[in-house]
């Protein structure tokens, strides 16, 4: 499964919705998904890739990983994914 | 003038039953729900037995997120808490926020989640856990869960005792009635431990029974572990009255005393001091106690000890009431226990039915008081008294009485 689509999966779950109304630009803002929500997907991305993710709820927007969108997410998680296993 | 307490509504989540009369039923009829324990690495266990709630459908009551974040003990007090609720007429709400509630007994708090984490990170290796195992394993997840799900913005928090805990708790709730700090306090306690980590541990002290709990029994060989909570709606007399409620039984009185002895062997004066300072808080007289609700391990010392406090307590009255320990049917439910067997003491006040101690085969000489054995008596009783000694030496009675 593409990384996009795994993503997808996993946000999904979390918003209690069906993968498919989760267009590639939704926020999680928009998907209703609240802080302690935010870090599930973390942890639940973690958990798929095995990979390590800098984020830090006290600063989302410093952290080096983009929540901005399904498809930024995405984009982000094939970074680490090709950072942490090359390294 | 003082202000009296009165139990308006009563949940429950035991091994006998998932409700509140569901357990005093079983209670009644003498039920014991020991066996077997079906446990993640039981068999490594030297007695794999325990009172495990088997019919409890998490997902019926939560849902998949709210499972993720509640753990098991938290599962069992929100919902006897609901049940309490419910029972009391506050589904909708409690009239004041501010003026109301909770102060609940745990001795372990999250101990799955700790357990579980631990398996993770060093059984299996793995390097990460699931983020809410903090607000998971806290031990005031389950007061603040309640106080969250119900409204309840005034004094909350958790007590911890060991397995006096709930009745610390109670006597904690009874305070805040008492000294007008809130009008109704969910109160009461819970357990989840009876998992493989917790139930080595207990190993090493050697007091376990092989093979069942036989309160005040010539032959008995220890303890036997089980789990649950029981949550009760504690509330000011006068509220209660004012907004129609139906109380049950009134939370007379309570006492707390420390050993300041040994960590771990009962002490005689400790308890008695308790049992002393619970009945006459409460304004009774030993001769109008109609019921001991006992704190009833089943190791050697413990019940020997408490026979004796009794006496000491009580003099000539202590040959005039009868005694129980319903862990025989329930097991130890540690944190939770005295919350739960306070249903006991329900069952006798309300329904003039005294819960029966299974599984005694002859009686002990040095238990020589009146034990209800085998099957339940039915008795009126006006008031009764429920014991907790716990490990540390802190004990905790509470004194009841019947209404009306």
């Amino acid at each position: 499964m593409a990384t996009l689509e795994k993503i997808r999966a996993i946000v999904a779950e979390q918003a209690l919705l069906d993968p498919a109304d989760l267009s590639d630009e939704a926020t999680l803002d928009d998907l209703g998904i609240d802080s302690l929500g935010i870090v599930e997907i973390i942890y639940a991305i973690e958990e798929e890739f095995f990979i390590s993710v800098p984020f830090n709820a006290n600063q989302p927007e410093a952290s080096d990983f983009d929540i901005s969108s399904l498809s930024a997410i995405a984009a982000a998680v094939d970074r680490l994914v090709t950072d942490q296993t090359s390294a | 003038m003082t202000r009296r307490a009165v139990i308006t509504g009563f949940g429950a989540v035991t091994p006998l039953g998932i409700t509140a009369e569901a357990t005093i039923s079983a209670m009644q009829a003498g039920r014991c729900a020991i066996g077997p324990v079906d446990i993640a690495d039981g068999d490594r266990l030297t007695h794999p037995i325990g009172a495990q709630i088997k019919d409890f459908d998490s997902a019926a009551h939560f849902s998949r997120s709210e499972q993720a974040l509640y753990d098991p003990a938290v599962q069992f007090s929100l919902v006897a808490a609901a049940e309490a609720m419910a029972q009391a007429g506050l589904s909708d709400g409690v009239p004041i926020p501010n003026r109301a509630g909770v102060a609940l007994g745990t001795g372990g708090g999250g101990m799955c989640t700790v357990e579980d984490s631990y398996r993770i990170v060093f059984a299996e290796g793995k390097n990460r856990v699931h983020p809410f195992v903090v607000p998971r394993l806290m031990a005031n997840a389950a007061a603040s869960h309640i106080a969250i799900r119900h409204g309840l913005q005034g004094p909350a928090f958790a007590v911890t005792t060991a397995c006096a805990s709930s009745n610390h708790a109670m006597a904690q709730a009874l305070g805040l009635i008492r000294c007008g700090a809130a009008d109704i306090v969910l109160t009461g306690g819970a357990d989840a431990m009876l998992i493989f980590g917790v139930l080595k541990a207990w190993e090493g002290l050697r007091v376990m029974s092989p093979d069942g709990c036989r309160p005040f029994c010539a032959s008995r060989n220890g303890m036997v572990h089980g789990e649950g909570a029981a949550v009760f709606v504690l509330e000011s007399e006068a509220h209660a009255r004012v907004r129609g409620a139906t109380p049950l039984v009134e939370l007379a009185g309570a006492a707390m005393t420390a050993d300041a002895a040994d960590v771990v062997m009962p002490n005689q004066d400790g308890a008695a001091r308790a049992l002393a300072g619970a009945f006459s808080d409460a304004g009774l007289c030993a001769g109008e106690l109609g019921y001991i609700n006992a704190h009833g391990t089943a190791t050697a010392a413990s019940d020997r000890m408490e026979c004796a406090a009794i006496r000491q307590a009580l003099g000539a009255a202590a040959d005039g009431l009868a005694v129980s320990s319903t862990k025989s049917l329930h097991g130890h439910c540690m944190g939770g226990t005295g919350a739960i067997e306070t249903l006991a003491v329900i069952s006798a006040l309300r329904d003039g039915v005294i819960p029966p101690t299974a599984n005694r085969r002859e009686a002990d000489p040095e238990c020589d008081l009146d034990i209800v054995a085998g099957v339940a008596r039915e008795v009126p009783v006006a008031a009764a008294l429920s014991n907790a000694f716990a490990f540390g030496g802190l004990n905790a009675v509470l004194a009841f009485r019947a209404i009306g």
